[in-house]
């Protein structure tokens, strides 16, 4: 999952040698792998994150010689984590995103988490988990992943209803979702589904037949995101041109929390603004490691990463990136690296969406007062902060931003 | 056709009889400062590398919204029939609200060529800067510029312009700025035709200051036409009106850089430096004469500017109200009309009312403030001057709404303003409509043409000073143009409107409306506001009052979302970035009570409330 428009940053050195600060206490921290599968079959109309068809790239070539590309920049940046004074550390998750990472046959995703074990190790039990859309597995794909080291799928589900797939330009038969999440099951693999709510021509009872048909294939773990219009996509032009009604944020709310109520009857709860679990254990652990602030090296074109407060992101374009790996250069296009402040106030931005919660004594005193008022203002669990952690009620993590602007304050 | 003076004559030095002072006036656009660019260019003064459009625009406010906002005069050198000639050319602008300055231009001339766009024809302001140039005695040139065109129409034009002025059309003469067809003909007939100045040589000294200019490094500049006798460098020189005298530092012609002379003659147009500071000591419309032999009588001067509308100027930022004094302390000095005090919002913090010529008046000040002095300002919607005679026969000026007496109230007046509209015949219907809404009384109609018409109406000038251009514009297609000048007061039934956020009173917001037009101004404005304030975690009430009487309402309902639903892949950055640009929008927050109110708001709510009356009937 890499969002098509990079932010502005200072410029990356060729040999990827990270600043000093990188290793400063990374023995103790996690450590994950994101790798990034640029491709589609179809664009998606509100989809603007780094990926691109068949046709844009004129033709398939590139998307044969993708896992060696991406091999290589697994070694690359195992050399420069070397180079830069970082210690050797077993990979805590691995998470395959897009794009649709199943567009590739399996072989090719498992032959780079091989190369990926071979260089880091893997934790005991980690977390390795694939996006797929549900028409581009089969039993036989999801066996092969399987076995090469996959243990978890996410299905880009979206929703249930024809129509509401229509206007999102879903190209998946809803009736092949239920078979996709079976099979993944009956070959061990932990399965999870993306959600989608709010967007245009959505009725809330077309939201809570997608809600109870998910919960029906009685999933370990679901993302419910409501549908952000991005700038430059097809869906956002259409939304000017009056051809498709705009979103609208009361609609998202209501969603919201008919999905939260839904899910919880069902024995789910929410570990993240936007994602729910069956048990604590199957909350997405590679998701937590970027909101907790933990390391992960991104490998693909437009992947982000972070070591120890120093954040780059790779060059787009497929090809511009598989040449800087050819010449072995780094493929990063840009980075920054972090003060204490932004690191601070990252942290309080991060860390105050997750149910775990954030220790209210590292914040400043200014920040301690105005958890009072957000008490008053029912935005946190009182109880909670009580017992020193800021926990963000239903209405909190509604106005999740709301709460971090005021602890920024 | 002539050619290129060969050799100048020398300032100081210059016989009256070969000097010819003009200047070029015409309705705005008509192309005025295009063909002063080709007299630079013939004349040789400005070299051809250096020569760029609209050369005497300098300020960057005139470059970038093309149009002349002060005078500029330039000595230039022309030869006829052997004899080299001084010509001393004055660029005006056309702009309403700058007509005073065309007017002490005028002073320093003894003709005026009268531009005339041929494929516009004669406007509204071609009308009233040549009425100001017959009132000051001046020979008139005719001339229709733009040729060029392919939508001219010289023979239709031309025969307008000798109606207008008596003449044959085919004296009129054609030219075109752009490709410079016409213009050295134009400069012979500026000789052959227009009057030298006379003047006694031998007599003490008299000169009209037309203009005074405030220079960093040089400070006060002032300009001047000697009338009598004459000025040379190092002389003391006397103010008549004050009689204060000055050192004269250096005295010199615009060629069209400052060149410094021997000094100034007989009918010459020059420059002085007296090392003064405030333009104020150096006043336009003052008479210079020489300390050592004062002369006794000065010249007529001309009226001050009179402010014709009000805005209060707050910085966005309160701890910028020190840079905003020294900045309109400082635009004083070049700008002898604006004048300002200070004043305070309980929703703005403090600021200046500030009196302007106009709206394009307003505008500049403003850009000019924020750039010159990099100042972000937020200005209160405009409103006139309006004279409240209390019941205890206690008169009140109100410029700023808050300050409308709450008391009982015997008699309200406002200022009134004699318009002139010139359009095709076609649109006389739709432009009476519009004036009657506009509570304008009929003056009289004038046929120029048979297609053309000049419509003359009294209308309380807060009816068009703001949006009436824009829309006349729309009504006529773009032919209709206007000129206005003050003409007295009226009896008026005015209200104030009041806005109320959560039930606070907004002064910032407040407006004083004819009491037919109050509801569409609450209307319009709670309706703006209600767009403008972005949701509260509460429900925001938004009412527009007479006294205590609610006239309209809107409310604002509370927001129930405001959460990135995503982390995009890892893009911490992007979130940051959101994250940090909404603090910044929180920073430019004004706290109205409980409700932040972005200064957007202010900004976006008060710049459209110009025009109350017609966007609420849309
Ligand atoms: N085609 C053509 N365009 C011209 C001619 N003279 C001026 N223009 C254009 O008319 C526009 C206005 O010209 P200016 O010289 O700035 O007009 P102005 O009368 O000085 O305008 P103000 O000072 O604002 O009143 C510009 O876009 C010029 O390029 C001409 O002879 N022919
Ligand atoms: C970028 S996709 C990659 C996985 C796969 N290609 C898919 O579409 O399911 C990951 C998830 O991001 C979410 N997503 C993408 N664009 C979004 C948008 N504009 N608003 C909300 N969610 C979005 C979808 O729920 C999607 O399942
Ligand atoms: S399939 Fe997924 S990644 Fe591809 S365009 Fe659609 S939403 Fe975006
Ligand atoms: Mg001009």
């Amino acid at each position: 999952m890499t969002p098509s428009a990079l932010p502005l940053g200072d410029p990356a050195p060729a040999d990827g040698i990270l600043p000093a600060q990188a290793a400063v206490g990374a023995a103790d921290r996690k450590f994950s792998l994101y790798a990034h599968i640029p491709f589609c079959a179809v664009r998606c109309g509100y989809c603007d994150f780094n990926t691109y068809t068949a046709t844009e790239l004129g033709g398939g070539a590139s998307q044969d010689a993708y896992a060696e590309t991406a091999v290589r920049e697994v070694e690359f940046a195992a050399r420069a984590m070397v180079a830069s004074g970082l210690p050797a550390r077993k990979l805590s998750t691995v998470f395959f995103g897009g794009g649709t990472p199943t567009l590739l046959p399996a072989g090719d995703l498992t032959r780079i988490l091989g190369a990926a074990v071979a260089q880091w190790g893997l934790e005991d039990g980690a977390e390795v988990t694939t996006e797929a859309n549900p028409d581009s597995v089969t039993k036989e794909s999801l066996q092969e992943l399987y076995d090469g080291g996959f243990t978890r799928v996410s299905f880009g589900m979206q929703s249930a209803v024809p129509h509401v797939l229509k206007v999102l330009d879903r190209t998946h038969n809803p009736d092949r979702v239920p078979q996709a999440v079976a099979w993944a099951r009956e070959v061990g693999l932990n399965v999870s589904v993306d959600l989608i709510y709010g967007t245009p021509g959505e009725s809330v009872a077309d939201w809570e037949t997608s809600v109870r048909t998910a919960l029906s294939y009685e999933p370990d773990h679901i993302s419910a995101y409501s549908l952000i219009v991005e700038e430059g996509t097809k869906l956002a032009a259409q939304i000017r041109r009056g051809q498709v009604p705009n979103i609208d944020d009361d609609d998202h709310a209501l969603k919201y929390e008919l999905a939260d109520a839904l899910f919880t009857e069902a024995g789910l709860s929410w570990y993240e603004v936007s994602n729910w679990s069956r048990t604590p254990e199957d909350a997405c652990q590679h998701n937590l490691a970027y909101w907790r602030g933990d390391d992960w090296w991104g490998i693909g074109p437009g992947a982000h990463s972070h070591v120890g407060g120093v954040r780059w992101w790779n060059v787009k374009h497929p090809t511009a990136y598989a040449n800087r790996l050819d010449k072995g250069e780094s493929p990063a296009a840009g980075r920054e690296t972090l003060d204490a402040d932004t690191r601070a106030m990252e942290r309080i931005m991060l860390t105050s969406r997750l149910s775990e919660g954030m220790a209210i004594n590292t914040l400043s005193p200014e920040a301690r007062k105005a958890v009072a008022g957000l008490i008053a203002q029912e935005l946190v669990e009182p109880l909670k902060a009580f017992a020193g952690t800021l926990v963000l009620t239903l209405k909190g993590r509604l106005l999740g931003d709301a709460v971090t602007r005021a602890l920024l304050d | 056709m002539s050619p290129m003076a060969r050799t100048a004559p020398v300032p100081a030095a210059t016989d009256p009889a070969i000097i010819r002072n003009f200047c070029i006036i015409a309705h705005i656009d008509h192309g005025k400062s295009t063909l002063a660019d080709r007299m630079l260019q013939l004349t040789g003064v400005v070299k051809q590398r250096d020569m760029k459009a609209q050369y005497l625009d300098r300020m960057d406010i005139e470059r970038e919204r093309g149009i002349t906002i002060k005078s500029q005069a330039v000595r230039i050198p022309w030869e006829v029939d052997g004899t080299a000639y001084c010509l001393n050319m004055i660029d005006t602008p056309g702009h309403v609200d700058f007509t005073y300055e065309v007017s002490r231009s005028l002073a320093a001339c003894e003709g005026a060529i009268l531009l005339v766009d041929a494929a516009q024809g004669i406007e509204a302001q071609t009308l009233a800067n040549l009425y100001l140039a017959m009132e000051n005695n001046l020979t008139i040139i005719p001339v229709l510029n733009k040729i060029d065109l392919p939508a001219a129409q010289p023979e239709k034009y031309a025969l307008e312009l000798a109606n207008l002025i008596g003449g044959k059309p085919e004296d009129v003469l054609m030219v075109s700025g752009k490709t410079g067809v016409g213009v050295e003909a134009l400069l012979d007939l500026i000789v052959r035709e227009l009057p030298a100045p006379v003047g006694d040589p031998n007599a003490p000294a008299r000169a009209m200051i037309f203009d005074s200019v405030y220079d960093t490094y040089r400070g006060v500049v002032t300009y001047v036409r000697v009338i009598d006798g004459s000025l040379s460098p190092r002389e003391k020189i006397q103010m008549m009106s004050t009689r204060a005298t000055h050192e004269l530092l250096e005295i010199g012609v615009s060629a069209p850089e400052p060149t410094p002379s021997k000094g100034l003659g007989v009918g010459e147009v020059g420059y002085l430096i007296t090392g003064v500071k405030d333009v104020r000591l150096s006043k336009v419309g003052d008479t210079v004469t020489t300390f050592s032999k004062p002369a006794s009588e000065a010249l007529a001067g001309y009226h001050d500017a009179k402010p014709m509308v009000f805005s209060g100027l707050y910085p966005m930022d309160g701890t910028d109200y020190p840079v905003l004094r020294d900045a309109l302390e400082k635009l004083m000095l070049n700008d002898a009309a604006l004048i300002y005090e200070p004043e305070t919002s309980a929703a703005l913090g403090f600021g200046f009312r500030v009196g302007f010529l106009g709206l394009l008046h307003l505008e500049i000040t403003r850009e000019r403030l924020e750039r010159e002095h990099n100042l972000d300002l937020i200005s209160t919607a405009p409103n006139v001057e309006y004279e409240v005679t209390l019941e205890d026969k206690k008169v009140v000026h109100v410029t700023n709404p808050s300050e409308y007496p709450s008391g009982k109230i015997a008699e309200v007046r406002e200022p009134m303003v004699a318009a002139t509209i010139l359009a095709p015949t076609e649109f006389v219907g739709a432009i009476m409509e519009l004036c009657q809404t506009r509570r304008g009384i009929l003056g009289g109609m004038d046929y120029l043409s048979e297609d053309r018409v000049e419509i003359r109406y009294r209308l309380p000038l807060a009816e068009i000073v703001f949006d009436f251009f824009d829309i006349l514009k729309s009504k006529t297609r773009g032919y209709g143009s206007l000129d206005w000048k003050a003409d007295g007061d009226q009896v008026a039934d005015l209200v104030k409107v009041d806005i109320l956020l959560q039930g606070e009173q907004v002064d910032a917001f407040s407006a004083i409306t004819h009491r037919d037009k109050a509801y569409s101004y609450g209307v319009m404005m709670t309706g703006k506001l209600r767009e403008l304030i972005p949701r509260q975690q509460f429900e925001v009430p938004i009412q527009a009052a007479i006294g205590a009487r609610i006239i309209a309402r809107e409310s604002i309902r509370a927001i129930r979302k405001d959460v990135l639903a995503k982390c995009y892949g890892g893009d911490i950055s992007r979130k940051r970035k959101l994250l940090e640009k909404q603090k910044e929008g929180k920073k430019r927050m004004k706290m109205v009570g409980r409700v932040e109110v972005p200064q957007e708001a202010f900004i976006a709510a008060l710049t459209t409330a110009e025009a109350p009356k017609d966007k609420s009937k849309k």
